[in-house]
């Protein structure tokens, strides 16, 4: 225990100190069930992840060679393969796959701002009573199965689907305009699943701003376009900022949408790693993949988020 | 002035964007006819279509045995955590733990998956333990993506709790163990119902990971729907969506007017 705690000076604090100097306190078993949990189940698959990455596909159970192995005069053989990694720089794929995934991530967040902040707005400035109402049902069908909310623009988005036929019956357009199986599509369905994550923070954030600042700029002359852009808009980058991140995170590994919705030629690295594991079944490959994946995606966000963190802290 | 008519406009559009799909999957539900979106006259045939379907009656049933079990387990596991962060300052490994309960949470799910299989091959082939892949890889892997988010909603509820109750509690000479079950546990179990819960419906709705993790005769009803929906769309399904969605619509108005009673008392 840590002398300098409080608790230590109790008499309870006492015993706990004795049992912990024998390895039995309630306090280590408290931090290391969860520690140990973590340790097995997150951080040591990430290590068997790597160790896969570089070892080269074999047509067995598992799919894999060993990276190492012990000869008969009890010399042991270390085999790395970096191969993997230098195939996933030559291919294109992997290196557009990538881009691409960032790009549709930005521009789906980008999307979901523009249409969440005036819904956002609205909420914010509305009654007590509504707000209440306006808020469960913007939650509502974050609860309901994400699949099957993806699934109903199946079909409403196909050539026979409930959009083409509405717009064919009015005679606006005499053949089905394609939608299913395109980019358009997967921005559509990255928006319309994360649109409660962008419209919650941006909630909570602008239902905090004072009106007095509005009702200022407005007495000082300034249009309402004016006070939005000096006052509004920069009070609510917080808002703006936390919204975008829960919007971008998890559709930059994206998986479902792209393979519900998407065509062939939707390139996401999520999908990428999807169909290097089960269609092709190399799983050096896959694992290779995701450790791209983590250096190359995940480890920028947690940094972003940090960042973030300490820029909320100082405020 | 314009803002007067933009502002609900443009709210009424989004609300008709969020709810347009949803609706005609309803809609679409009670339709006679087998061409999912053409109009066939009124019958609820698809829904008695559904309960003979034993393959989706049986996922269903194991979904949410699973979603049971690992919103349990990571709700006893976030829980610990989460007091461990916000009640102990100081420890070896602090940062160690920080890290890893906050990673599953920026984590893509295709990632999660991948490792935990590797892993669980690796343990079968080095320990023989777990014996094939099923319910249980299932329950470990989801509870583990579930405690992170239970450790987030348990650990705001403890940082808002007023120390000095346990302390006062402490001071009357009640145990640890006694302060937790007595003052603690009572105040922050609003917490542990929304973690609990929210471990639930992560579980429930999980396709990828479960289908990394999970062997024969193990299909989750997420794993099942995406392989009916990969052939097209159809019927039944948009019968199992509008269950899904009542039962749901109902829990949370339930539960909304729940928290309206109690805030007015």
């Amino acid at each position: 225990m840590n002398g300098n705690t409080a608790a230590a000076q109790r008499p309870w604090g006492f015993i706990a100190g004795l049992l912990s100097r024998a390895g039995f306190s309630g306090r280590t078993l408290l931090i290391a069930a969860p520690t140990l949990w973590l340790l097995i189940f997150f951080l040591i698959p990430f290590l068997v992840v790597a160790k896969i990455a570089l070892s080269e596909i074999t047509i067995a159970s598992p799919p894999y060679l060993p990276i190492v192995e012990w000869t008969a005069d009890g010399h042991m053989i270390v085999t790395l393969n970096f191969g993997n990694f230098q195939f996933l720089l030559d291919d294109p794929l992997y290196i557009s796959a990538y881009l691409s995934s960032i790009k549709i991530a930005a521009f789906s967040t980008l999307i979901s701002l523009l249409i969440a902040y005036p819904m956002a707005y609205f909420i914010a400035r509305s009654g007590e009573r509504y707000r209440n109402i306006l808020l469960m049902l913007v939650i509502l069908p974050f609860w309901s199965s994400f699949l099957l909310r993806v699934y109903a623009w199946i079909g409403f988005l196909k050539s026979n689907g409930v959009i083409n036929n509405f717009l064919m019956s009015t005679g606006i357009i005499s053949d089905p305009i394609p939608m299913l199986q395109t980019d358009f599509a997967v921005y559509v369905g990255i928006v319309y699943t994360y649109l409660p994550f962008m419209i919650l923070p941006l909630y909570t954030n602008l239902v905090k701003l004072d009106e007095a600042l509005l009702e200022a700029a407005a007495d000082l002359g300034a249009r309402p376009m004016t006070t939005f852009f000096t006052v509004t808009l920069p009070l609510s980058l917080p808002g703006i900022i936390a919204g975008s991140m829960l919007v971008f995170i998890p559709a930059i590994g994206e998986f479902v949408i792209p393979a519900l919705l998407g065509g062939p030629n939707t390139l996401m690295i999520g999908r990428v790693l999807w169909d290097e594991f089960f269609s092709n079944r190399d799983w050096p490959v896959a694992s290779a993949v995701a450790i791209a994946m983590l250096v190359a995606v995940v480890l920028p966000i947690m940094f972003m988020r940090n960042v973030e963190a300490n820029i909320a802290g100082d405020k | 002035m314009r803002r007067h008519w933009l502002l609900p406009t443009a709210t009424l559009l989004g609300f008709i964007f969020l709810y347009a799909p949803i609706l005609s999957l309803i809609i679409f539900s009670f339709n006679d006819s087998k061409l999912v979106t053409v109009w066939g006259g009124f019958s609820t045939r698809w829904y008695g279509e559904l309960f003979q379907n034993s393959q989706i009656i049986d996922a269903a049933r194991l979904s949410l045995i699973i979603a049971t079990l690992s919103a349990s387990l990571a709700l006893v596991l976030g829980t610990l955590a989460a007091i461990a962060l916000t009640r102990f300052r100081r420890f070896h490994g602090r940062t160690l733990l920080t890290g890893m309960v906050t990673a599953p949470l920026v984590m893509p799910d295709v990632i999660i998956g991948l490792s935990m299989l590797l892993l669980f091959v690796a343990m079968q082939s080095m320990f023989g333990w777990p014996a094939g892949r099923g319910v249980l890889t299932i329950v470990l892997s989801h509870a583990t993506l579930c405690m992170a988010f239970v450790t987030v909603v348990v650990q705001s509820r403890l940082a808002d709790l007023d120390v000095a109750l346990e302390e006062a509690a402490q001071d009357l000479g009640a145990t640890p163990v006694r302060v937790f079950f007595d003052i603690t546990l009572p105040i922050i179990s609003p917490a542990l119902i929304s973690g609990w819960l929210l471990a639930f419906t992560l579980s429930l709705d999980d396709l990828v990971i479960a289908s990394f993790v999970s062997g024969p005769g193990s299909s989750t009803l997420p794993m099942v729907i995406f392989s009916k929906i990969r052939l097209g769309v159809s019927p039944d399904i948009n019968a199992l969506a509008t269950i899904i969605i009542g039962v749901v619509a109902l829990g949370v108005v339930i539960a909304t007017l729940q928290m309206w009673r109690q805030s007015k008392t």
